[in-house]
């Protein structure tokens, strides 16, 4: 899908738990995220804490959307 | 002669263990035939016996691969096998992802025959077709029978150290290995009746296949993120409470397009998962761990991006052909580029 997307002519960021796949899939812009059933929080946190933690995910994924990239590129930090 | 030793891989689903609920279980041992190691044990009669099974849930292995792979590694070494079994994976996606990394492992840091099985589309096969035997399974456990009956005879020629066929013959999934052999005709002659029988429309096999990279370039930058339009697509199921268009659990026909015109925040009161390849409760407590509405409509607010699209795009990414996603992808994206959308995030579970 999101090489399909990318195609149309959009910027995408992908943010996934199985990074291997994701650049299996094609994905060039890509954020690791938390875990496979909760991606993009973690209910071990409290809710303030956890919605903190998606927060910086969602800002990593904008400045990824924001970088010139010229190949898949994994945004660890 | 002894019987070969084999030590075989299989999913806490396979084990008989739990569904997506255990799929954070760790890797275990037993000295026992666990599941599809039935089908397989019998399959060998006699000449060859699973000796241990490791059993390790898919999320742990996912989330963990690197420690996964060193823990399971420890475990097979202690067996000392003669031959490594992992799956069948039919068309699980992260039981394919598990059954690759192991079975590269145990052959490259172990030295010990090994191979694995699975459905052509699963995401395990582009990841390790090329360093290891992929036998071609259909995508469902409803192929166990199958499956096993084309594993056993290449299981026991790799145990045996026999040569190994083409991939037509031995039914694994094509490594683009390039063999010399001999044959009576000289090219020249074969690539004119390839050639005659392309003229005439006919069915004709080519003797080399060309790769199939199919890789988009990265689209540029967005240049003022202030000023963007932002759009949510996820493959992970989240849908309005009650799956109004019926997405399905697995091997999805569609896609929803759904308006959160409005909401600041996904809830278990207004939205859910429809998707059934991962544990639900979490994604069902609160929606914005997969889908994260309640963050990007914050920013918005602070004037950190442009707009948050009017419309998400959701879809369930479990066992879907990739011809499927692939024509809603391409739908979608037709779609966001004419709403004047300038860049997507999109989730994965």
């Amino acid at each position: 899908m999101v090489k399909e997307i990318e195609r149309a002519g959009l910027p995408v960021v992908h943010i996934c738990t199985v990074v291997p796949i994701s650049l299996t899939v094609g994905a060039n812009r890509i954020v690791p995220a938390v875990a496979i059933p909760h991606p993009l929080g973690n209910p071990a946190l409290s809710p303030e804490d956890e919605k903190a933690l998606r927060r910086k995910l969602v800002e990593k994924a904008l400045r990824a959307l924001q970088t010139e990239v010229e190949d898949q590129t994994v945004f660890e930090d | 002669m002894g019987k070969y030793r084999v030590v075989h891989y299989i999913n806490q689903f396979f084990a008989g263990i739990g569904g997506e609920e255990k799929a954070d279980y760790r890797p275990e041992v037993r000295e026992e035939v666990v599941g599809p190691g039935m089908a397989l044990n019998a399959g060998f009669k006699g000449e060859a016996e699973i000796v241990a099974t490791i059993i390790c849930g898919d999320s742990y292995f996912n989330e963990n691969i690197e420690e996964a792979k060193a823990e399971i590694l420890e475990m097979v070494k202690k067996y000392n096998p003669d031959l490594f079994i992992a799956g069948p994976a039919f068309n699980a996606g992260r039981y394919g992802v598990a059954c690759g990394t192991i079975t590269d492992a145990v052959q490259k840091e172990l030295g010990i025959p090994a191979l694995t099985a699975m459905y052509e589309e699963n995401p395990g096969v582009d990841m390790f077709k090329k360093s290891i035997y992929i036998v071609a399974t259909k995508n469902s456990a409803a192929g166990m029978r199958d499956a096993v009956s084309k594993m056993v005879p290449l299981a026991l020629k790799l145990a045996r150290g026999e040569e190994i066929g083409s991939p037509e013959e031995e039914n694994y999934i094509a490594r683009g290995i390039r063999k010399n052999f001999f044959t009576d005709k000289r090219g020249s002659e074969r690539a004119v009746e390839m050639l005659i029988k392309k003229l005439k429309g006919e069915e004709f096999v080519t003797e080399y296949p060309m790769p199939d990279f199919d890789r988009v370039k990265p689209n540029p930058a967005v240049k003022d993120i202030t000023k963007a339009t932002i759009a949510l697509v996820t493959s992970g199921g989240i849908v309005p409470k009650g799956n109004p268009d019926h997405i399905e659990s697995s091997s999805a026909s569609k896609y929803g397009k759904y308006d959160i015109e409005g909401f600041n925040n996904l809830t278990s009161e207004d939205h859910q998962t429809a998707h059934g390849g991962y544990d639900p409760v979490y994604a069902n407590e609160d929606p914005d761990r997969v889908l994260p509405v309640d963050v990007l409509r914050e920013m918005e607010r602070e004037g950190k991006i442009g707009k948050l699209h009017r419309y998400y795009y959701a879809t369930v990414g479990n066992g879907t052909a990739v011809k499927s996603a692939k024509a809603f992808a391409e739908k979608i994206g037709k779609e966001l580029k004419e709403a004047g959308v300038d860049a997507v995030i999109l989730t994965s579970t």
